[in-house]
């Protein structure tokens, strides 16, 4: 772990559904190339970070800065072109478009991003598939595809919402082989995975959120001695 | 003859059919744009189409400048109106519940149509067929005025560029996604509010070109946007909510449907339209074309 000043970092954030407050100061810091992964049960406001991260909620407070940029008072396609990439847990794939228009939906953001060739060699199911319609794909193909439209715009940091979910342990293999690969390449990523054994392959340190902020963090080396309290915290 | 009615009948009620049908298509399809996007219901559709009519007529009577040229600088002006009203209001009341709009919009197309009632009054005012297009064809079976094939033409090339902008562009796939799930979009870093303007303008724009289009075949008066309306409110329910498709084919398939009652029974041809919408809307909730059925 490099001992930079943070690439994320975020202080004291709040958001809110309407009248529910839904985080209550979320406090974490994401330095340049590491793989950070937010712990936590169903509702406990692990997404809700992401999206108000990207700015997904408009109801929020509190400090996101971004490479020195504030976050927080931009509209939401400029913390995109920030240089930050974001791959929704719903997959967000476009039921009318084909997968090649799902992948060239997002604009490219910055240079250094995968050209389409080297895309397709690393999911060639897309490149098979490339001109059916994107809910068409299984759900692991999906899930490469909303990973794959991001590798092509040049973000060079991910936010990745419960990646694994409702997927068969293969595909969920051939995802962590991939993340793995993203961080070889030196890319941030921010991982929300209620799946800590998989989460432990590539993540260089964890945060545990409960009640709508965070409760504990921990690098990886920490992991087993931690066990218990993951057992207890998370219900597995 | 053709069951009973001589095929010069026929064949003239068609052609009013087609001509009637083309712009339902085109204005069906502009509404079907901004319904699909901005989910806002534009009830001041019909007073842009007018509102093209008459700036047409304007920059002819006042200025000089006919058809040919009118025929860009009407669409753009229109869409120019479009932008300002969405940038002033419409983006005001996405937050809000879409009925907000609806009402928006129809306070708008009262307005539009006040103004020019107050100052031109309801008469119409003609517009002459450009020289080039004046005059007809003998097809032997019917008398084609040359105009008439003018709009039926134009109204398919226009829909067809439209639905290759929507299908085959960039601009499109935006739209399209945005339309799916417009957070989305704009967190890949799309502007989607640029986006929703630009689409807004456009259908808007398409409206107008409507318009002048239409004004050398009906007067050019401030009631023909309310007249329009409500039929193309029925041809975009019969084709789906939002779906482009829907709307350009449901637009000459009831303007068809309309024509052929005029021959067979034209007591029921002011009301066919609405009858066929009563049966979608029974049969087939979302529209014939629509996916939510």
């Amino acid at each position: 772990m490099s001992s930079t000043a943070p690439l994320l970092s975020v202080r004291g954030l709040n958001a809110w559904y309407g009248e529910s407050h839904a985080l209550h100061g979320v406090d974490l810091d994401i330095r340049e190339g590491e793989t950070v992964t937010l712990l936590g049960r169903n509702g406990v406001g692990k997404t809700t970070t992401l999206r108000a991260i990207m700015g997904l909620i408009r109801k929020r407070t509190g400090q996101v800065t971004f490479a020195g940029k504030d976050l927080i008072r931009i509209p939401l396609h400029h913390t995109a072109r920030a240089g930050i990439g974001y791959v929704p847990e719903e997959r967000g794939i476009f039921a009318t478009l084909t997968v090649d228009e799902n992948l060239m939906l997002p604009p490219v953001i910055a240079g250094g991003g995968m050209g389409i060739d080297e895309i397709f060699d690393l999911f060639p199911n897309l490149k098979e598939r490339r001109n059916s319609q994107g809910t068409k794909l299984s759900g692991g193909e999906q899930q490469m595809l909303a990973i794959a439209r991001i590798l092509r715009t040049g973000a060079r940091t991910i936010l990745l919402d419960e990646p694994t979910e409702g997927l068969a342990p293969v595909i969920v293999q051939r995802i962590g082989e991939l993340l793995a690969e993203l961080k070889r390449r030196g890319m941030t990523i921010l991982l929300v995975e209620q799946n800590f054994r998989f989460a432990s392959r590539i993540a260089d340190r964890f945060y545990l959120i409960e009640h709508g902020k965070v409760m504990s963090e921990f690098p990886v080396g920490e992991l087993e001695n931690r066990m218990d309290e993951l057992h207890e915290v998370l219900g597995v | 003859m053709i069951f009973g009615i001589p095929i010069q009948a026929f064949a003239g009620q068609l052609l009013v059919g087609l001509i009637n049908g083309s712009f339902y298509a085109m204005l069906s399809l502009g509404l079907a744009i901004i319904f699909g996007l901005l989910r806002v219901i534009n009830f001041a559709h019909g007073a842009q189409y007018m509102l093209g009519a008459f700036i047409g007529y304007l920059i002819l009577a006042k200025l000089g400048i006919g058809y040919w040229p009118a025929l860009i600088l009407v669409p753009i002006a229109v869409g120019l109106f479009g932008i300002i009203v969405e940038r002033l209001a419409l983006s005001r009341l996405y937050e809000v519940d879409p009925l907000y709009g609806l009402l928006f919009t129809f306070g708008l197309a009262l307005v539009l149509e006040g103004v020019f009632r107050y100052i031109y009054g309801v008469s119409g005012n003609p517009y002459p067929v450009p020289p080039a297009l004046a005059g007809g064809v003998n097809l032997g079976f019917m008398f084609l005025p040359i105009y008439r094939g003018w709009i039926v033409v134009a109204s398919l090339i226009v829909c067809l560029g439209a639905w290759l902008l929507v299908e085959k562009t960039k601009f499109g796939s935006y739209l399209r996604a945005a339309t799916e799930n417009p957070k989305l979009v704009q967190a890949f870093g799309v502007n989607v509010p640029m986006l929703l303007t630009l689409t807004y303008g456009l259908g808007a724009g398409l409206a107008g070109l409507a318009g002048i289009m239409a004004a050398p075949v009906y007067q050019v008066s401030p009631l023909m946007g309310s007249n329009m309306i409500i039929i193309v409110f029925a041809v975009v329910v019969v084709g789906g909510m939002g779906s482009i498709l829907g709307a350009i084919l449901t637009g000459y398939m009831l303007g068809l449907a309309e024509g052929l009652t005029k021959v067979f029974y034209p007591e029921a041809s002011s009301i066919v339209i609405f009858v066929i919408m009563a049966i979608v809307l029974l049969i087939r909730p979302a529209g014939l074309f629509g996916k939510d059925a």
